[in-house]
């Protein structure tokens, strides 16, 4: 089987050609890059993604976040549950842990900016 | 009213104006100032907290507020002075500057060399002439975006997006991952605008619709966007009346282009490009008015921010050169294009070096050659599998390619 898929490691999106035998990668054209077949690679057997989000700030307002490494894809939703309720403290630095090992995936939330400006 | 002398006053205090300050000290000059109106640097990219930026630039995947933070610590590192909460409020051609803020009051600035790097604003509703009530509901896609992400609101539960760019399709994914339901993209044109990586995993992460060739003819609700109607266009984009459909929403953002904020060079009577809506300018992004650069989203709206950095680094460089009273010249080059090259910048090329040219196409073309020619003579002929609007090309002119050039102009040109 072949599956086409937009690579969404980099801006240029280059369209990639996955050929599967079921879940088993055979071969992948397109990809311009390494990344590219490791995102193609993944997208077809375990597809990953990284989520960006604000968290709120105790005593008032937001703070972008992010998750500092890709999660499974069908976590993305609980993972933002998870976000929503975490609250982040006024002084928290840029990169600062949020959440660790969230849903135990690994990857840690972690700030994006200086909570203050 | 107070009155300084700078040598080089930047406007704006976003990753262009931060990145320009940064190359202009680095080749010498240290009596710099940066203008911002918002009340801290860092401009549109503090409210796009998704990632992507940066993979040219840092070489890895940073979110807007992380790129955007590492630009200013160059700055501060740099002690180059910013004047934040400032707003410009005019140029003139013997290039004084004109602003104000709630600490210094109205005062201006005799600046030797000024770097525009104002950005741009979205194409508000009003340019779209849709019919129907006006209720609130209605924003631009950014406008939404700096609600949800910085303020930390929600606009709206129930979401249809007109205009398939980039911040649109970001923002039908923002909106999807905080509970609202986007019912559906709608493209006037028959092909996106955005990235195709955003249409994968903004839109088809999430089974999201993409309806190209469809608009929003009408909006419908008294104190609220109670739903909109859609419908099907023709190849000359006028709508279907059979293919008309409600669609029950909230909110209604709007994602359908942005615009060069030059009100300001229009004040120093700075000639501007029918097309692009930002100054003409030469290699060195130096404008018509000797000793004025632009560089950013203000020359032209730009795909992504390590394009404006990049940008912005020449114009810094250009200032300073201009300052220190080195200005180059010897050549003056016009580029033209053939309607399937839209734009070019530069417009112009003023000296013998090596010239890196941006340019958008006017539809998408499939198995194309981009060809420039001096007269009759072909200097680059490239071969590109697509070209679309949505994605910026480039092309690199060489020195010797300059020198070469007999006439007085260079014509560009996608063909078969």
């Amino acid at each position: 089987m072949i599956r086409e898929l937009t690579c969404i490691v980099c801006p240029k999106g280059c369209q990639l050609k996955v050929e599967l035998d079921g879940k088993k990668v055979l071969s992948v054209e397109g990809a311009t890059c390494k990344r590219g077949v490791a995102y193609a690679e993944a997208e077809c057997t375990a597809p990953m993604r990284t989520i960006t989000s604000t968290a709120v700030i105790v005593g008032g307002g937001v703070v972008p976040v992010k998750t500092d490494k890709a999660i499974p894809k069908e976590l993305v939703f609980d993972c933002m549950k998870q976000i929503n309720a975490a609250r982040v403290s006024p002084d928290a630095k840029l990169g600062d842990i949020v959440i660790e090992n969230v849903l135990g995936t690994d990857a840690n939330v972690v700030t994006t900016r200086n909570a203050k400006l | 009213m107070a009155t300084m002398s700078k040598e080089l006053v930047i406007i704006g205090g976003g990753p262009a104006g931060m990145s320009a300050a940064v190359a202009a000290y680095d080749a010498g000059i240290r009596d710099i100032l940066i203008l911002e109106r918002d009340k801290s640097l860092g401009g549109i990219l503090r409210q796009c907290i998704h990632n992507g930026f940066g993979l040219h630039r840092f070489g890895e995947e940073l979110t807007g507020p992380e790129y955007a933070y590492r630009y200013e610590l160059q700055v501060r590192e740099r002690n180059i002075p910013v004047k934040l909460g400032t707003m410009v409020l005019d140029i003139t051609p013997d290039k004084t500057v004109t602003a104000m803020n709630g600490e210094d009051g109205l005062f201006t600035i005799d600046a030797k060399a000024i770097i525009l790097a104002m950005g741009c604003r979205e194409r508000p509703k009003g340019a779209l002439n849709i019919a129907g009530t006006r209720p609130a509901g209605i924003f631009t896609a950014g406008t939404a975006q700096r609600f949800v992400n910085m303020d930390g609101y929600m606009p709206g539960k129930k979401v249809v997006i007109l205009g398939s760019g980039d911040i649109g399709l970001i923002m039908a994914r923002r909106m999807t991952l905080e509970g609202a339901e986007v019912k559906a993209v709608c493209e006037l044109m028959p092909y996106s605008g955005g990235l195709a990586r955003n249409i994968e995993q903004c839109l088809n992460d999430f089974s999201i619709p993409l309806m190209l060739s469809h608009t929003v003819v009408e909006i419908h609700g008294k104190e609220r966007v109670e739903g909109v109607t859609i419908a099907k266009v023709d190849e000359n984009r006028r709508p279907i009346p059979e293919t008309r459909q409600f669609i029950e929403c909230d909110t209604l953002l709007l994602s359908v282009g942005l615009l060069p904020e030059n009100e300001l060079t229009k004040s120093a009577n700075i000639g501007l490009d029918r097309i692009t809506g930002g100054a003409v300018v030469d290699q060195n992004r130096s404008t018509e008015l000797e000793g004025v650069f632009a560089c950013g989203n203000v020359l032209h709206v730009h795909d992504l921010v390590d394009y404006v950095s990049e940008e912005a680094d020449i114009a810094g460089r250009a200032a300073a050169e201009y300052i220190k009273g080195n200005t180059a010249s010897g050549r003056s080059i016009s580029l033209s294009t053939d309607g399937k090259v839209r734009y070019t910048v530069p417009q112009r090329i003023s000296a013998n070096e090596n010239v890196t040219v941006y340019f958008r196409v006017a539809d998408v073309y499939r198995d194309v050659r981009i060809v420039v020619r001096d007269k009759d003579r072909v200097i680059i002929n490239k071969k590109k599998q697509k070209v679309a609007p949505g994605e910026m090309e480039t092309v690199t002119l060489t020195r010797e390619m300059i020198e070469s050039v007999a006439g007085d102009n260079l014509s560009f040109s996608i063909e078969k």
